[in-house]
């Protein structure tokens, strides 16, 4: 469960957009008719992202009457899953994960990065306005840790230096290209040598 | 140290660091849906007689036997549609395999997808991926898109006479949504709480209906099984631990990574030769996590010589789990490692059982205090007796699954702990305090 800041300032009224409303009905055909309700995590997913990565409680009620559920509902769904945001980030938002896998590797250097070059706190737009940043649980790429998301990308196997200048990217608005930072092929070992590829 | 290698010839995940390419015309090169068709047309029952025979037990971390979970589902399709979900929410900490699936070899999945719908009587399978999974939820739709295109699934899959329609659908980063209950209610639009069981989802699943559940490496496995029979996947490993398994390599190692190899393999084989060695030296290895966060460590000399299967590490009080192995060596505070676990847990509680909800953050801050040195001599009385509060007390296995490793860790470390544990409890300090609060949440403006 996550604890979760709304937003202050909140739009008066929010709708999808007009191709925005179509991805929304074709999202309702995946789920039988009757279980509408279904739709919900994906209907969040797509106001999110229609209102520059964060929902505000206009949307909420807005999507309880597109799939007729309470308001309060959608709102307990909003603040139930972690990847809601209910506040605004910055337009690149760095989610370090700092589960003790990537612990281990120096995850709390990644950290130390982001507070020297993005905010002092978490959750904070930096002064620019491009960047702000989040500890965040497992990510489910232990083996290529430490590693950050960023959007929809993640970027793996980094190191202080490294993070501090993928950072750097982000906030001149110019992203480093995401995987790994050191070029490593996906999941496999370093130096071993693999079939099909000569060494990893 | 006697222990081959998985031959090259029996590895199931060809391409799982993309060598090959992961499009259906490199899976097709693959052998992946060559003969599909005919496999279907031998029926439900020799499907499922042969997965029995293989011995295959589930890999999303409980291991139960696949075959005796399909059989569970009614013979008969009745009123209700039958369902297969696929659990892609892949977030039990050290844990990163089913990726590396659904990136590289989708149509392993899809088409195990189809075999496993027909042999449960579901026409439409839904495949549950954790939020964070964006990219590899875009490349699994374009490899259904093309399965589809090439009129491997849909109306008439395959030539098989079954239809059968595959849908995504992404959660948004809770834990607790790879309980298979939890995860049915998510998909229905609901908290993710788990359900009670009984009923179980074979009965009583998704909208009320028979519901398989399964991991997405267990189901992507399944074609390769059938084509080379289950006699051959039985023949690997050990008897009840058959058949090869992607291991994760985590943590202190010099070479991090996922490999495929054969069940039984000794956890000191795949340090050495896959991950490159322990960092600082097989000496310098203080403790391993064999089955992702929920599983007890296992102290250095138990690693020696253990085997990884699901029976050798019950027998070590531990578990395969999810076989993510992660590695800490002695430059770590073994404390603080677990306490950043027991942190995870108290985050990913989902709050409906009163011991799982209180209990996580017992043992977290008792935790973060002993890595302090700021614990006091009861305290580790305390952690253990809350462990034994939250275990066999609660709706799911995330208490068990969050007490286990705080067990483990007393079992083997206790000396460590018992080291930082020395300051006297603060009832002894002679204050006022009122009754049954977490003293040191008195002592400190943070806890
Ligand atoms: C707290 C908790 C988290 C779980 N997370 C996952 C998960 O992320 N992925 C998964 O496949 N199974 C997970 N499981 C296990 C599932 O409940 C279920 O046993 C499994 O998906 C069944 O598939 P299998 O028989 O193929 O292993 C989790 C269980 C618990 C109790
Ligand atoms: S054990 Fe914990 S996670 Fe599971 S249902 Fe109870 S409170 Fe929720
Ligand atoms: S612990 Fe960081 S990705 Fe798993």
């Amino acid at each position: 469960m996550s604890i979760k800041k709304v937003h202050d300032q909140q739009p008066e009224s929010f709708e999808f957009s007009k191709e925005n409303l179509e991805v929304a009905n074709n999202i309702l055909k995946k789920y039988p008719s009757n279980n509408k309700k279904s739709a919900v995590m994906p209907l969040l997913y797509l106001a999110q992202k229609q209102h520059s990565n964060w929902i505000p409680l206009a949307a909420l009620k807005y999507i309880g009457k597109f799939l007729s559920m309470p308001y309060i509902n959608v709102y307990e769904i909003a603040t139930f899953y972690t990847m809601y945001n209910l506040a605004p980030v910055g337009k690149y938002f760095v989610q370090v994960c700092t589960t003790s896998p990537c612990l281990l590797r120096g995850a709390g250097e990644i950290v130390k990065s982001c507070q020297n070059k993005i905010s002092k706190n978490q959750n904070e737009i930096s002064k620019n306005g491009m960047c702000s940043w989040t500890e965040v649980e497992c990510l489910g790429a232990c083996v290529n840790a430490p590693m950050m998301q960023v959007n929809d990308s993640y970027y793996e196997d980094l190191s202080k230096s490294n993070a501090d200048k993928i950072i750097d990217s982000f906030l001149v608005d110019k992203p480093d290209k995401p995987g790994s930072s050191r070029n490593r092929k996906n999941t496999a070992p370093e130096g071993n040598k693999i079939n099909g590829m000569g060494n990893a | 140290m006697g222990w081959e290698m998985l031959k090259e010839e029996d590895k199931i995940f060809t391409n799982l660091y993309n060598q090959h390419g992961w499009t259906i015309q490199d899976s097709f090169k693959r052998k992946d849906w060559s003969n599909t068709r005919e496999i279907i047309s031998k029926g439900k029952d020799w499907i499922i007689n042969e997965i029995k025979l293989s011995e295959l037990r589930g890999r999303g971390g409980a291991g139960f036997p696949t075959g005796v979970k399909w059989s569970f589902a009614p013979k008969k399709l009745g009123s209700r549609p039958h369902y297969l979900v696929i659990n892609a929410d892949e977030s039990e900490p050290g844990t990163c395999k089913d990726r590396d699936i659904l990136r590289f070899e989708p149509q392993k999945l899809i088409e195990g997808c189809l075999i496993a719908s027909y042999a449960v009587s579901a026409h439409v399978c839904y495949i549950y991926i954790r939020g964070e999974y964006i990219k590899e939820g875009q490349r699994l739709q374009e490899a259904i898109d093309q399965a589809y295109e090439k009129n491997l699934i849909g109306k008439n899959a395959c030539n098989s006479g079954w239809d059968l329609d595959i849908y995504i659908h992404y959660g948004a980063g809770a834990y607790i949504c790879g309980e298979e209950t939890a995860l049915l209610e998510s998909l229905e639009g609901n908290k993710g709480m788990p359900r009670l069981k009984p009923p179980f989802p074979a009965l009583v699943g998704l909208y009320g209906c028979p519901t398989i559940v399964n991991n997405v490496e267990t189901v992507a496995v399944v074609p390769t099984i059938l084509r080379r029979g289950g006699k051959w996947f039985s023949s690997l490993g050990r008897p009840k631990n058959t058949g090869t398994k992607i291991f994760c390599i985590s943590g202190n190692v010099n070479t991090p990574c996922n490999v495929e190899e054969e069940m039984g393999v000794p956890l000191k084989h795949l340090i050495e030769k896959h991950a490159g060695g322990v960092i600082g030296g097989w000496k310098n290895l203080q403790a391993v996590i064999p089955g992702g966060s929920s599983m007890p460590l296992i102290p250095k000399d138990m690693c020696e010589t253990i085997k990884m299967d699901f029976d050798s590490l019950v027998a070590a009080k531990s578990g395969l789990g999810t076989a993510g192995i992660v590695v800490i060596n002695k430059d770590q505070d073994i404390i603080k490692c677990m306490a950043r676990i027991a942190k995870f847990y108290k985050h990913e509680s989902c709050g409906q059982c009163t011991p799982c909800r209180e209990g996580v953050g017992w043992m977290w801050r008792i935790l973060e205090r002993t890595a302090r040195g700021e614990a006091t001599k009861d305290d580790i009385n305390l952690l253990s007796d809350v462990t034994k509060q939250i275990e066999g007390h609660t709706i799911c296995a995330f208490g068990e699954g969050s007490a286990w490793p705080v067990q483990g860790l007393l079992r083997h470390f206790r000396k460590e702990i018992d080291k930082r544990c020395f300051s006297e409890p603060t009832y002894k300090k002679k204050r006022k305090i009122p009754y049954l609060v977490d003293q040191h949440l008195l002592d400190r403006k943070d806890a």
